[in-house]
């Protein structure tokens, strides 16, 4: 489960060992802009000895490396692939061939470690103008892509507009993103907010990413991380839903009934589904009050 | 491949250590400064033997300055500094 | 009647300043002090020696005092708080007698009982008049509440206002007023303004202690005392600080509203009064420009002096009706006794302040912590120095959990009810030592160079020298 993604800059340690103590579900250990280009040596060594050492139990790792057009992105993979990171997160992700060309470098790198093939995931980070047009592209790339991740920040820059707390100027990237990642049948991310002192913006904000379809949010900010969780975890209502949902087929099972209507509405296969993701998240966060109950 | 030319990594903030390699006079010289010197004195001797030992450096002169960084983030520290000096980083 | 006088010297030759006797300083200027050194000074340059020195708390700006001690001129030292530069030189043992170190509770209750007597107190005030009504609110040292200064201007044998502010008798305003006063003197300058209130404390962005802080908040919402009529104190730190931000939207959001603030006040604190977060604020000092400017402005923000703030032979202190305090540690051991008065070299850097006074008297104490700095582990077997009886502190605080006093169990339950991360406090220190390795423990000297005194006047610990 990953509702929130916390960036950690990769050459801090002291941010980078109290990773687990965050909140996040997802900690993303960052070596690409959050480090300086003399330091992507040593970033990359004590990213990699945190994840070794370290117990960050509870707490995903991804690791942001830097992209294909930079001489650094192999050398990443090779530093960090032992340590099995959950993802990797691929900057600049703009065309099917840069996800690809980092693809097959980490299915080398797996067999040299001897890593089973497929266990590090790909996440492909579309910061781009070009990288939004090739989304679905790029999400169905390869297998090893398992989610889509939306940078806004360089994306703006790209668009040649600015970046505002309202968004309007990402909401065609943000909806084409969730539309080519869910195509795909893969997650999908939206990007920090990155007002850290604004409160109520990052309520507004992460609530429209749920609305939009985002499978999480990352941030910046570990008090952003908080709110994420609450936005991106099911609500009470949603979850006493979901029970509706799986009773009425339970019992229209038993009577021998094909189609089931629930409130008036036809429930069908993808309403099935939705309720079950929603039960087995409330079940693991603890939020599953008929289990309780019983 | 011994320690080439002088190197350093890591900074002085709290958490971090800073260390400083270079070429030695026949014998590795480790030096310690620590915050935590009283406490952890010795293991992070140890842990600076360690990774020297593991890349085969035998002849430097170690300096390590200790801002109270756990034992990984020396080791990641050391390694660094080792990279640097054998110019392969 | 005419008390102003001409110089500090001429106010210590008229209060009859003799070899062995004790003056006594408030420490309302903080790192800006100028008036401990001048008076020093001039003690030590009438040749009177053997002092003792009585200061609610010793800054670095008073470092000079180690040339005092070193020529005899003071002997014996008491505070409440001595910061680290001062610190280390009292724990390598530059003086014979232990430095005796109360509680800001403490310290005006000995006082006032008598076994702690004053010959004369020297009162920093940044505004006076000839009478020697005066004030900390008003002038260019501003430094907001005098509430520690009003022990020794009411018992101290003779009591000396120094200020750099004189006003037409009678001012406006006063805190300490006229008959408690012996002497006026004038001088330039009483202080550094830079030195005696930060500007506006900054809310942390340390994501440890953001998070710290956020577990902080939903401790107190989940403890049953967040309701009408809630008191709250809190420190100056960054994550106390985020703290009392996130307690007060918490308390904005459910329409609490508490009675009161009090302790050390901060613009935080001032800003929760503003929005009708407490009703009034109690304030026995100023940490901060926004503290003395409410301080000065709004009739809500009120001084008390550190008797009415802490003193246990009080008929009554705030402290008794406070619901909640957040405090720091350098230590807590495993029976939650806590440490302030050490760093984990054994050095002197800090003291007691109103840390046991206000857990004792608050029904709920909390210590925010991390779980280590600098690779040190804040839960240890046993801390250093015993500042605050385990008995007093109810939780702690930590990014990796949060650990309850095992007397609180009811607290406990309701924590865990509310989802928080309960954990044992040997299993905090067990998981923490995982992270940093287990320390090895220190050489203990063999010479008391402090004696921590309970706010109830026992010797709760000795404090002793470090060997380098």
């Amino acid at each position: 489960m990953r509702r929130s993604m916390l960036f950690l800059p990769g050459n801090n340690p002291n941010m980078l060992i109290n990773a687990s103590t965050l909140g996040a579900d997802s900690v993303i250990f960052d070596l690409e802009d959050a480090v300086s280009p003399a330091e992507k040596d040593a970033a990359r060594i004590l990213v990699r000895n945190t994840m070794r050492y370290m117990d960050l139990a509870g707490c995903e790792v991804i690791v942001r490396i830097n992209s294909v057009d930079t001489d650094y992105w192999r050398k990443d993979i090779d530093v960090i692939l032992p340590e099995k990171p959950g993802l990797i997160l691929l900057p600049k992700t703009s065309t099917p061939e840069d996800a690809l060309t980092a693809a097959s470098y980490i299915d080398e790198a797996e067999e040299r470690f001897g890593i089973p093939k497929g266990t590090v995931g790909l996440m492909p980070l579309i910061e781009t103008a070009l990288g939004v047009e090739n989304a679905f592209a790029i999400a169905s790339s390869c297998d090893r892509v398992k989610a889509l991740f939306l940078g806004a920040e360089d994306l703006t820059a790209d668009l040649q507009c600015k970046r505002t707390k309202e968004g309007r100027e990402i909401e065609y990237a943000r909806t084409r993103l969730v539309v080519a990642a869910r195509a795909a049948g893969v997650d999908v991310y939206d990007t920090p907010f990155t007002d850290v002192n604004d409160d109520e913006g990052i309520v507004v904000d992460a609530n429209v990413a749920k609305a939009l379809g985002f499978t999480g949010k990352a941030s910046i900010s570990p008090r952003h991380v908080e709110v994420i969780n609450d936005v991106f975890s099911p609500t009470g209502a949603e979850i006493d839903y979901a029970y509706e949902v799986m009773d009425a087929i339970a019992l229209a099972k038993a009577q021998g009934k094909g189609a089931i209507a629930l409130h008036g509405k036809m429930i069908d296969a993808p309403i099935v589904a939705r309720a079950e993701r929603t039960i087995s998240m409330a079940k693991a966060l603890g939020m599953d009050r008929r289990e309780g109950n019983e | 491949m011994d320690i080439q030319k002088r190197a350093s990594a890591g900074t002085m903030e709290s958490s971090d250590a800073y260390i400083e390699i270079e070429p030695g006079n026949g014998a590795l010289q480790i030096q310690i400064e620590s915050v935590v010197e009283k406490q952890f004195g010795q293991a992070i001797r140890v842990a600076v033997e360690d990774v020297l030992k593991g890349y085969g450096v035998d002849n430097a002169s170690v300096h390590v300055v200790d801002r109270g960084a756990l034992e990984c983030v020396i080791r990641a520290r050391v390694e660094t500094a080792v990279l640097r000096g054998k110019g392969e980083a | 009647m005419n008390k102003l006088v001409k110089s500090i010297k001429e106010a210590i030759q008229l209060a009859g300043l003799k070899d062995g006797m004790t003056v006594s300083f408030h420490h309302h200027l903080r790192n800006g002090d100028y008036v401990l050194n001048m008076v020093m000074d001039e003690i030590a340059g009438l040749g009177i020696r053997d002092l003792t020195v009585n200061a609610s708390s010793l800054f670095d700006v008073h470092l000079p005092l180690i040339d005092h001690i070193k020529n005899k001129v003071v002997t014996s030292v008491a505070a409440d708080y001595i910061a680290a530069g001062l610190g280390k030189a009292f724990s390598i043992g530059i003086m014979d007698n232990p430095v005796q170190f109360r509680t800001h509770g403490g310290r005006p209750s000995d006082i006032a009982q008598g076994k702690t007597p004053i010959d004369v107190a020297f009162i920093a005030a940044p505004s006076a008049d000839v009478m020697g009504n005066c004030s900390g609110k008003y002038g260019k040292s501003a430094c907001g509440s005098l509430g520690y200064a009003f022990a020794d201007a009411m018992y101290a044998k003779k009591v000396v206002v120094i200020t750099d502010n004189l006003m037409p008798y009678p001012m406006e305003g006063w805190s300490i007023s006229e008959d408690y006063i012996d002497y006026v003197v004038e001088v330039d300058a009483i202080g550094d303004p830079k030195g005696i209130v930060s500007g506006t404390t900054k809310i942390t962005r340390d994501p440890v202690g953001l998070v710290m802080a956020s577990h902080a908040a939903k401790v107190i919402e989940a403890s049953g005392l967040l309701k009408d009529g809630f008191s709250f104190q809190t420190g100056a730190g960054g994550a106390s600080l985020a703290a009392a931000k996130f307690l007060k939207d918490i308390m904005l959001e459910k329409n609490i509203k508490g009675s009161f603030g009090l302790g050390g006040i901060t613009g935080y604190m001032v800003d929760m009064l503003k929005a009708g977060c407490f009703r009034s604020l109690l304030d026995v000092q100023c940490f901060d420009l926004d503290a003395v400017e409410s301080i000065k402005n709004d009739p809500r923000h009120q001084e008390i002096s550190a008797m009415q703030y802490a003193s246990p032979t009080s008929r009554s202190a705030a402290v008794d009706s406070l619901d909640v305090v957040i405090l720091g540690a350098t230590e807590i051991d495993t029976d939650f006794n806590i440490n302030v008065h050490t760093d984990s070299n054994g050095y002197i850097m800090g003291g007691s302040g109103g840390h046991s006074d206000t857990a004792a008297g608050a029904k709920l104490s909390m210590i925010i912590a991390p779980m280590f700095r600098a690779r040190l582990p804040i839960v240890t077997d046993k801390v250093t120095c015993i500042s605050t009886p385990g008995k007093d502190i109810d939780v702690l605080v930590t990014q990796g959990g949060i650990a309850v006093n095992p007397n609180k169990v009811e607290l406990r339950q309701r924590l865990a009810d509310a989802g928080l991360p309960v954990v044992d406090i040997m299993e905090l220190k067990e998981k923490t030592e995982r992270i940093t390795g287990r320390p090895d423990r220190l050489p203990k000297g063999d010479r008391v160079v402090a004696e921590v005194i309970s706010r109830y006047g026992d010797i709760q610990d000795k404090i002793y020298n470090v060997v380098e």
